[in-house]
This record gives structure tokens, C-alpha cells and sequence, in this order.
């Protein structure tokens, strides 16, 4: 069998049933018949792989993504940026796949390693690096550091370090979703260290119970810290969950975005008819450590160098020469543009001022003082 | 079996030929009146549908308003208050109830690590909430009896509602849910039924952060708050037979806290003891305390400050020990003596 199980290689051919039979496949027009069903778990590679039509902007954002993460961590190096780095390099098909065909009525719930969901939602690099500096025009205005943040007037929430506890809040996103009756849907992501807790189990089965207009994203990059999967949970894979909450799950190779947008976009189209939420299993693999202090020894070589024949930007770039959309001097080309605005975001965002100390204080609430209308007579 | 409803049978105000509504009736009719009056304004909670919740406040508001808007959930209170935190932000009036206040540590990490945070970094409020019915001197022991307001108490961010009179549990839980701030609303189980009097629904709602002066005297300042109110007032009543006079102060929140009112009171009465269910150590009545000392109030102090709190340990359950547990007039009109050397 040759479905990835609790850490060991990639994913390669698409999954076979444990019946031997081939999975279903997507039509030819790539539309995909409505096999999304509760209590069914849908294998990895079963999904449409046609080229789409936007993929320049999955491209570009996951160029981007990378090339921002790869100044902030040459500015950490350098000693120019302090605090917290975490890295998703290797994951930007998850983040981008999934959230580039989002509409703006739509919300996201990114976790940690997900800057490319905020780029996919319009957070431009600027915003980035004023976060990442603590200026005071950043989105958290420096109460809050790094990849910690979301513009929530481009429909990102702004996660906390506690994993999954978006998720809990996602349900009321969705649920106001599913009131307001217009179709929008809720995305919320997660890393395999996060399913082990209450918080997830309760959204998930909340989010069944109430049928709500979310599609769950579990990033399965092998490790939590330094803890593999394999000391994380028994199932072979965690969209073998799903049916146990009676929702439809699928597994996905997280480091094909064409993959993962043709299954996320799936999932999305039926929440959005009501047909509930979807738990989908993106396969990936850490590529850095945790985060920038770590060195990550405990990860085998031999696997770091088996999924870095897979990076998710070669290997879709590589796609895009082979049906020849895309030639070698147009991608050196984006890569250069890429860096060149995550230079001039960093340089933007050295010029901006800092937060006033003295505003330490300001905004715990919205209404501080609440002032009474009336003074309490006596007695 | 004993259900949670009839463990008040015995301090049922309720028959009674009084007039007026009881303090639990006063609950269930802001909710009622928020549901009608604004569309924002959703119930969630466990057993709150069909059942009316396990001490009935939210008794037949499904049936009137729907189980759209007034929503079962399953055991699960992170889901639960994560849940309003998403629909808060999202524009809508969310009120949980915790089936009760001891309940409020399975969501710990949704009220202090989401709600109480998001304004302050991001500047999206969180107008979310959250009822627990807390309190003890019902024998319902370590798991059903708690008051948890000092914990949260310490959490910037979060409101903290303390109603303690029938008018306060209808405006103070108005005044909640109009605010744009996570409150956190501690109602008393013991006053339930055992409160009633008239309400009079069209006064205007009297805003949280102000305390109010529950009784005039000038000997000694009593500050307290919740199911504690009616029991300072009866010590009150016993002391004033034998000549003290006591002000009773009811601080209503403890975030915000009034503070002037209760210096004020101790400007004139020159004596201070505060009186809380919670526990003693690092509660609200400490932090009081520490208030008054760093201000020139401390100068008005004419004798050590004395607090009257549960003692610290667990909430026991039987009625013998529990009644030693919970702070009783005996305790408040001896600890009054005491300092006025009366
Ligand atoms: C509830 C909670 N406990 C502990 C931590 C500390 N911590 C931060 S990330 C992490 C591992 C998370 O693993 P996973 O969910 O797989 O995400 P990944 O970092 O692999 O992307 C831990 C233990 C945390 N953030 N939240
Ligand atoms: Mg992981």
C-alpha cells in the first residue's frame, strides 16, 4: 500500500482503495461528480489535476510567500529582526491552493505556517513587514508579533499561538455564514499536533452537528515540534476522522496546489450549497524547523531529502514548462519581482514609525470607561 | 431525583404572595425583551431549547423566538463560547449560558486567550456574553457551587457582572449585552427565586462601573456584591438594633470597579469590611483593599480593614460544613463588632 502512513516517505501514485480497485476519477472536463459524501473518505490523487486557469496567481503567491519568508529569515540571520520566526517553506501549495478561489465574502483562519493564505486574501507584503518590525501601523499596531495576525477587513482572522483555538471561533464565523443565507463559507487550518486536542474534536463535531459552511484544513507535516506523527495518533490517516463525525473527509497531497485547489474548491462548492462541512488532510513535510531556533536533528535526513525532490513550487513550475505556459526566464523573472517587493516592503516598513509606548495601555477595551446613563439610586 | 430546579424549592420566593417578580424571572425577561427588541441577539447554550435550561431562566424562549435563535448545543462549552466569539465578531449579540459557573474552566483558553485579547490587538470587539449561574450554600458541593469571579477578575479584557437585586439582573444583563466588551455575568443561584420584588422594565439602564449605595449609615462601610447583598443587609438590620449603623455598598462589577463609591463611603464611616463568597486569598476583596491603600483613603482608616470571605478550600457539600464554608450574617454582624468595638 502505498498511502503515506505516520511519517515515513512521500506520497507517490495516487492511493490505491484497501480493495486494490483504481479510485474514482474526476471527469475529463475536470469537473468532478458530487463524491464528497459524509461518512466517506476520499483518497489522495482521486481529484481532477488539470491545469486551472489562474495558475499564474498560484504561482506568483507562492513565490511570493516564499520569497518573503526567505528575507525574513536572511533579517534574522543578519541580526535586523528578533522575537519568533516560523517558517512554511514546502507547505505554500496548502495555504494558496486552498484560499485563491475564495470569494471576498469569505473568511479564512490560517494557523502558523500559513502566510500564503494571507497573501491569497490580499495582505500585501507592506502589511507583512510592518507585523514582523512592530510598527505602529502594523495590523496588530505591535501587540502582537509575527505571522500571529490577520487583516480582518480581508476577511483573515487573527490566530493565537494556542493551536487550534481559531477553530472553535470558526464555527461562529460559519454559523453566521450559514444565517445570513448569501453562500459564504468559512476555511480553517490546522497542523496535525492540533488534532490531538479538545478544542478540535469539539469544532469538528459541532461543525457536523450544525451541517456549517466550513471546510477544515489539516496541514500533516509530520511533526509537532519535535514530536512525528506516529506518536500523535493510531489512524493510518486523520481524514479517516471524518467519518467518524459523519462528514465527508479527503487526503490530499499537500504539495500539489493543483491538487489542493481542485479538492478545496470541491469542499467550498458544497458548503456553499449547504452541504455541510469537510475535513480535508493536506500531506506535507516541515521542511525548517519548528521555528528559526531549531535545528530540527531529530528529523531523518533521508526524509527532509525525499520531500525536497518535491517542493511544491519546483514541481508545479516544472508542470507549467512541461505544458509549456511558462519558460525559465519568466520564472527567474517572477522569482526576481518577488524578491524585489519583499525587499521594498522591508525597506517601507524600517521607515515606519514605531508604536508609542505610552499608548501601552490603550484599547484592552472597546468601551473602557462605560460610562453608566444613570447613577444607581441609593437603596 | 433531585434536579438542579428544585434544590431551590426551600428558598422559593417565588408562591409567595409578594408582589413583583423574582430575581430569575427578571433574567428571563431581559433575554426576552433583547430577543425582541434586537435581531443581533442569539441564545446558545446546553438544554436552554426545549428544557428552559437547568434552572429554567431561559423557560419558554425557544418556543417564542425559535431554536435558531435560541439554540441547543451539545456538552461542549470551548465550542460553545468559541462559537459566540465568531458570531460577536461577526456582527451578531451572542449570550451563553454556562449550565454552571464552574463550567467556565473548560473554556478558559476561548475567554482569556480570544476574547479578552482580540480588541487589544487587533481593535475587533468582542461583544459576546457569557451567564454563569455560580454560587454555592445549596449543598451541591465542590463542582456545583463555585464563584470564579476573582479569577477572571484578574484578566484584562474581560467584564465582570455581578447582579445582586431583581432591577440589576433585568438592567445589568440589558447593559451586557448592549456592551461592546466580552462580559462575563455572574448570576447567583441562591437569589434565583429567594429575590423578588418589583421590576420596573422602562427605567432607564443603569450602566456598568457604577456601584451602588444598598443602605446609608456612618459607622462602618460593608462593600460587597452578588448573593452576598442580601445577607450584609440583614447583618445590617441586626447591628442597627444595637446601635451601629451600617452602609452597605453593592459593587455590582468588579470590572470595571467602582472605587470612588466605596471611598467615598469610607471617608465618612472611617471603617471598611468587605464581604465576598468567593475565597479569601488574592480575591476581589484583596485587590480592594490594595486599591485604597495606594490612594489617600487609606487615611481615613480609623481600624484595620477585615475581609469575610469563604475560607480557602473547595466548595464543601455537606450542609454542615458548607454552612461554616459560605460567609452568614452571624459571620458579617461579628466581624462589624468586632471593629467598631461595639
Ligand atoms: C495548545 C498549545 N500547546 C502547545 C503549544 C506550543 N506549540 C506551538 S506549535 C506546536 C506544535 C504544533 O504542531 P502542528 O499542529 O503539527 O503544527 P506545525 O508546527 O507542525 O505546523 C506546539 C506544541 C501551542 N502553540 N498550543
Ligand atoms: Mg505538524
Amino acid at each position: 500500500m502505498s498511502h503515506l502512513s505516520n511519517g515515513s516517505s512521500p506520497p507517490s501514485a495516487p492511493w490505491s482503495a484497501p480493495d486494490g480497485s483504481a479510485p474514482d476519477r474526476a471527469t475529463a472536463d475536470g469537473a468532478s461528480p458530487d463524491r464528497l459524501r459524509p461518512g466517506e473518505v476520499t483518497p489522495e490523487g482521486a481529484r481532477a489535476t488539470a491545469i486551472p486557469d489562474n495558475w499564474s496567481q498560484l504561482l506568483a503567491l507562492m513565490v511570493l510567500s516564499r520569497a518573503i519568508e526567505s528575507r525574513l529569515n536572511n533579517l534574522f540571520l543578519q541580526g535586523r529582526l528578533h522575537g519568533r520566526l516560523i517558517s512554511g517553506r514546502g507547505q505554500e501549495a496548502i495555504p494558496v491552493g486552498a484560499t485563491a478561489t475564495t470569494r471576498p465574502d469569505d473568511l479564512v483562519c490560517p494557523a502558523h505556517r500559513d502566510l500564503g493564505a494571507h497573501l491569497a486574501r490580499g495582505t500585501t507584503p507592506e502589511e507583512v513587514f510592518l507585523q514582523y518590525l512592530w510598527r505602529a501601523d502594523s495590523p496588530s499596531r505591535g501587540r502582537d508579533g509575527d505571522v500571529h495576525f490577520g487583516v480582518w477587513s480581508r476577511g483573515v482572522l487573527p490566530m493565537i499561538s494556542h493551536l487550534p483555538d481559531s477553530w472553535p471561533v470558526a464555527l461562529g464565523l460559519a454559523l453566521a455564514k450559514q444565517r445570513q443565507g448569501a453562500g459564504g463559507v468559512v476555511l480553517a487550518f490546522c497542523g496535525d499536533g492540533a488534532t490531538s486536542t479538545g478544542s478540535w474534536h469539539e469544532t469538528v463535531n459541532l461543525a457536523a452537528v450544525w451541517q456549517l459552511p466550513l471546510v477544515l484544513i489539516v496541514e500533516n507535516n509530520q511533526y509537532a515540534y519535535s514530536t512525528p506523527v506516529s506518536q500523535q495518533f493510531r489512524v493510518a490517516s486523520l481524514a479517516d476522522r471524518a467519518p467518524g463525525y459523519g462528514i465527508p473527509g479527503a487526503r490530499v497531497d499537500g504539495n500539489d496546489v493543483v491538487a489542493v485547489q481542485a479538492l478545496v474548491s470541491e469542499a467550498i462548492a458544497a458548503a456553499r450549497r449547504g452541504g455541510g462541512p469537510t475535513m480535508i488532510e493536506a500531506v506535507t513535510m516541515r521542511m525548517d524547523g519548528h521555528a528559526i531556533h531549531d535545528q530540527a536533528r531529530y528529523v531523518p535526513t533521508e526524509l527532509l531529502d525525499a520531500w525536497r525532490q518535491r517542493d511544491p513550487i519546483e514541481g508545479f513550475a516544472a508542470r507549467l514548462q512541461a505544458a509549456g505556459l511558462l519558460d525559465g526566464a519568466a520564472l527567474a523573472a517572477l522569482r526576481d519581482d518577488a524578491a524585489e517587493r519583499a525587499e521594498r516592503a522591508y525597506q517601507t516598513a524600517l521607515e515606519a514609525p514605531e508604536p508609542d509606548p505610552a499608548a501601552l495601555t490603550e484599547g484592552v477595551y472597546a468601551n473602557p470607561a462605560a460610562p453608566a446613563r444613570t447613577r444607581p439610586a441609593v437603596g | 431525583m433531585t434536579t438542579e430546579a428544585t434544590w431551590f424549592a426551600s428558598a422559593s420566593a417565588e408562591d409567595t404572595a409578594a408582589p413583583g417578580v423574582t430575581y430569575l424571572e427578571a433574567l428571563r425577561t431581559a433575554l426576552a425583551d433583547l430577543l425582541a427588541e434586537d435581531e443581533r441577539v442569539l441564545l446558545l447554550g446546553e438544554d436552554i431549547g426545549t428544557m428552559g435550561g437547568a434552572f429554567r431562566v431561559t423557560a419558554g424562549l425557544q418556543d417564542r423566538f425559535g431554536g435558531d435563535r435560541v439554540r441547543d448545543t451539545p456538552m461542549a462549552e470551548t465550542a460553545i463560547v468559541g462559537c459566540a466569539i465568531g458570531l460577536a465578531i461577526s456582527g451578531y449579540r451572542p449570550v451563553v449560558e454556562l449550565q454552571f459557573a464552574d463550567f467556565i474552566s473548560c473554556c478558559y483558553d476561548q475567554l482569556v486567550n480570544e476574547a479578552a485579547k482580540l480588541h487589544y490587538r487587533f481593535g475587533i470587539a468582542v461583544p459576546i456574553v457569557v451567564r454563569c449561574p455560580s454560587g454555592g450554600a445549596l449543598s451541591a458541593g465542590p463542582f456545583h457551587s463555585q464563584c470564579p469571579e476573582g479569577i477572571f477578575a484578574h484578566v484584562p479584557g474581560l467584564k465582570i457582572v455581578c447582579p445582586a437585586t431583581v432591577q440589576d439582573a433585568y438592567g445589568l444583563l440589558r447593559a451586557a449585552v448592549e456592551d461592546p466588551d466580552p462580559v462575563l455575568f455572574f448570576e447567583q443561584k441562591a437569589l434565583y427565586r429567594s429575590q423578588k420584588a418589583p421590576l420596573d422594565a422602562a427605567a432607564p439602564v443603569a450602566g456598568i462601573g457604577r456601584a451602588a449605595v444598598r443602605r446609608r449609615g456612618e459607622d462602618v462601610t460593608v462593600v460587597t456584591y452578588g448573593s452576598m447583598l442580601p445577607r450584609c443587609l440583614a447583618a445590617a438590620e441586626r447591628l442597627a438594633a444595637e446601635g451601629v449603623e451600617t452602609e452597605v455598598v453593592d459593587l455590582r462589577s468588579l470590572v470595571p470597579l467602582d472605587l470612588d463609591t466605596v471611598a467615598d463611603s469610607l471617608r465618612r464611616t472611617n471603617r471598611l469590611v468587605i464581604v465576598h463568597e468567593d475565597n479569601g486569598s488574592s480575591g476581589i476583596g484583596a485587590e480592594i483593599v490594595a486599591r485604597l491603600a495606594e490612594s489617600d483613603a487609606l487615611y481615613a482608616l480609623d481600624a484595620p480593614v477585615c475581609r469575610v470571605t469563604a475560607p480557602d478550600t473547595p466548595v464543601p457539600s455537606s450542609p454542615l460544613l458548607e454552612e461554616r464554608y459560605v460567609p452568614s450574617v452571624e459571620r458579617i454582624v461579628s466581624a462589624v463588632r468586632a471593629l467598631v468595638g461595639a
